[in-house]
């Protein structure tokens, strides 16, 4: 689903570079649930920017689902972060204006789904985590872990192929934290690729496999007992 | 782009209700900004036509190409005469001028008591008195400034002047001082320095800007001349050109071939006076239109600033909406879609206070309308603006809110989506 190769990406700091990833390589099978680990510096940020396609890298090759992007403008990559990818943040980044409901629904109104199809879709979603209730309430009056399944349905809701996930249990205490990685695993249960980006050993105990970096190096790749129980 | 699609999308406009109704600061301030320049502008330009028409209301009685002609003294010594000779005007004037100056389309030579000097006339009805000027005058006098008469009555005519008769056209004050409410003022008798005279009009006043009066009351010339003794002496021409020439041409023909006749130096410019209304009315008419240019440059600049504004305002926005504008890029929007959507807000809210601009604009033209309607003194009647104006700043406000709303609109797409997202 995923393939990675020779990855490098460096930023400007004024007048010297600051090299952060330095030849990434690894692969991610369809259906699996992989944790990316690293203490902050290590370039986990920066890989999962490149993986959603909202950076790029420097030198080497990145295949998604067998496509490779590169070179891709601005419109083509908003094009294929929409159908290809869903996003979950570390701060939910839902847009407070708006309703659960219309929120989920926002990647749909960019593909061009009408209406009534994408509140239709938007409301499955939302059953699936179980905030139907909240659909019509503003992020602002939703709890953390809510704020963070809506973001979840939302990323859901374009039927992706990969979803990239943020330190999606950052902004919450433990118990919503497994809760929310309970969600996310059952997600995966039903087939869906998912790259959670976390630096709590829990959380990448919760999924099938991790990939440990370290500055800016695949240092560790390894697959937990989980994988086991799972398959 | 599928950017005239998204025009007519509803999902677009929902989009944009959403984002102004939710950026209330922004979209009040921003409206605030828009809604004074085209108030500015609506009220400034249709004030300026309201001016405009006012004094083409003052001027509507007066031939245009009409002036004044009278005499005064020599201040050059010419064929042995001295200096300071006082000149009268003669009735003779009259044919020699129509000879000197074939120009001329209605000459008319004017008396009058009260006005340049003179003391005015005492004029008495039953047991009311009062003093009014009056006027010696031709029946041409009517081609040269019109005379409103009220129904059943008239002015002078030739019979009057062939008879020397003592009739008399009253002004509508003249006939609210001396007769009953009610009471029709035609075919009564009224005494004018002692002396009968029958009342043949009442003629409405129509303010002109010159020196007649509400109460003014003419009479024929050969009477005045009787009355007052004045011989072929004539206090003043009013003289109308025909409607081709130039004036000013015609004004200065008149004066040389008047010079010649009385014997007065070419050069002398004081011996005689001269008013001319055309040119008199075209300064004010260019004063008028200038005041139009005036206003429309500065509606125009009132509302440029307004238009800046909402650059401004949408910049500072687009600040304020990284992180929502990167959430969108995040979910699928292309740079496209994220800048027509900025762009149509910037219009959208343009238009927006635009109409709420005109409509107070329309709505304060259309008071003072009214507050001034009684003020016929005051060179102001119906203030509109324009179509094409109006046409014309609906245009300029879509094409500067679009060319304004470019900026924060690329500068939103510039914002790269990891950016805006890690901004906490």
């Amino acid at each position: 689903m995923i393939k990675l190769e020779n990855i490098h990406k460096s930023y400007k700091m004024g007048s010297s570079a600051l090299h952060v990833l330095k030849g990434i390589n690894f692969e991610v099978e369809s259906g699996e649930l992989v944790a990316i680990m690293g203490s902050s510096g290590s370039g986990k940020s920066t890989l999962l920017n490149i993986l959603g396609m909202l950076d790029i890298a420097d030198k080497g090759l990145y295949q998604l689902d067998g496509t490779p992007i590169e070179k891709l403008n601005e419109k083509r990559a908003a094009r294929y972060r929409n159908h290809f990818l869903g996003f979950v943040f570390q701060s939910f980044n839902l847009i407070n204006y708006k309703s659960a409901l219309e929120n989920v629904a926002l990647p749909l109104y960019y593909q061009g789904v009408g209406r009534k199809e994408r509140q239709k879709s938007a409301m499955e979603l939302l059953e699936r985590v179980g905030l139907e209730p909240w659909a019509k309430h503003l992020p602002n009056e939703l709890s953390g872990g809510q704020k963070q399944r809506v973001a979840i349905a939302r990323a859901l809701v374009s039927k992706p192929k990969v979803v990239l996930a943020d330190e999606p249990t950052g902004a919450l205490d433990s118990k919503t934290s497994y809760e929310v990685m309970e969600l996310i695993k059952e997600i995966n249960n039903e087939g869906k690729t998912i790259l959670v980006v976390t630096h709590e050993r829990d959380i990448s105990q919760m999924c099938n496999r991790i990939v440990r970096l370290r500055d800016g190096e695949v240092a560790e790749d390894f697959l937990t007992s989980n994988r086991v129980i799972n398959h | 782009m599928s950017s005239f699609r998204v025009l007519f999308d509803r999902d677009t406009w929902q989009e944009i209700f959403g984002s102004i109704s939710n950026n209330k600061t922004r979209t009040v301030i921003t409206i605030i900004g828009v809604l004074w320049g085209v108030f500015i502008y609506i009220a400034l330009s249709g004030s300026a036509k309201g001016l405009d028409n006012g004094f083409e209301r003052m001027f509507q009685d007066i031939a245009m190409n009409s002036m004044f002609v009278w005499a005064q003294s020599t201040s050059i010594p010419y064929e042995g005469f001295k200096i300071g000779r006082p000149i009268g005007l003669k009735l003779s004037d009259v044919e020699y001028l129509r000879k000197q100056v074939p120009e001329i389309q209605f000459i008319a030579p004017r008396h009058n008591r009260g006005v340049f000097g003179s003391s005015s006339v005492t004029v008495k009805r039953k047991n009311q008195s009062n003093n009014y000027n009056l006027y010696g005058d031709f029946p041409e006098f009517t081609k040269i400034a019109t005379k409103r008469i009220f129904d059943n009555g008239r002015f002078i005519n030739d019979q009057d002047i062939l008879n020397a008769r003592k009739v008399a056209v009253i002004g509508e004050q003249t006939a609210e001082e001396l007769f009953e409410q009610g009471e029709d003022p035609v075919g009564e008798y009224i005494q004018i320095d002692n002396i009968y005279f029958q009342v043949i009009g009442v003629h409405k006043y129509v303010p002109g800007g010159g020196f007649e009066q509400a109460g003014d009351i003419f009479i024929p010339f050969e009477t005045f001349r009787k009355l007052y003794n004045t011989g072929d002496s004539v206090g003043w021409f009013s003289i109308a050109a025909y409607d081709h020439v130039d004036v000013v041409q015609v004004e200065e023909d008149i004066l040389l071939a008047l010079k010649r006749k009385h014997r007065v130096s070419p050069k002398d410019n004081r011996a005689f006076g001269s008013f001319n209304l055309g040119e008199a009315f075209h300064q004010i008419m260019g004063f008028a239109n200038g005041m139009t240019l005036i206003s429309l440059i500065v509606g125009i600049a009132t509302l440029l600033a307004g238009i800046i504004g909402i650059g401004n305002i949408s910049l500072i926005s687009v600040k304020e909406r990284t992180k929502e504008i990167g959430i969108r890029r995040a979910l699928g929007a292309t740079p496209g879609e994220v800048k027509v959507q900025i762009i149509i807000e910037n219009i959208f809210l343009t238009l927006l206070a635009g109409a709420m601009g005109l409509v107070l604009g329309a709505g304060v033209l259309s008071i003072i309308n009214i507050a001034t309607q009684s003020l016929e003194d005051f060179p102001y009647t119906n203030p509109t603006v324009p179509l094409i104006y109006l046409f014309g700043v609906v245009v300029l406000m879509v094409l500067l809110s679009t060319l304004i709303g470019l900026i924060p609109a690329q500068r939103a797409v510039n914002i790269r989506p990891i950016d805006a997202l890690r901004e906490e």
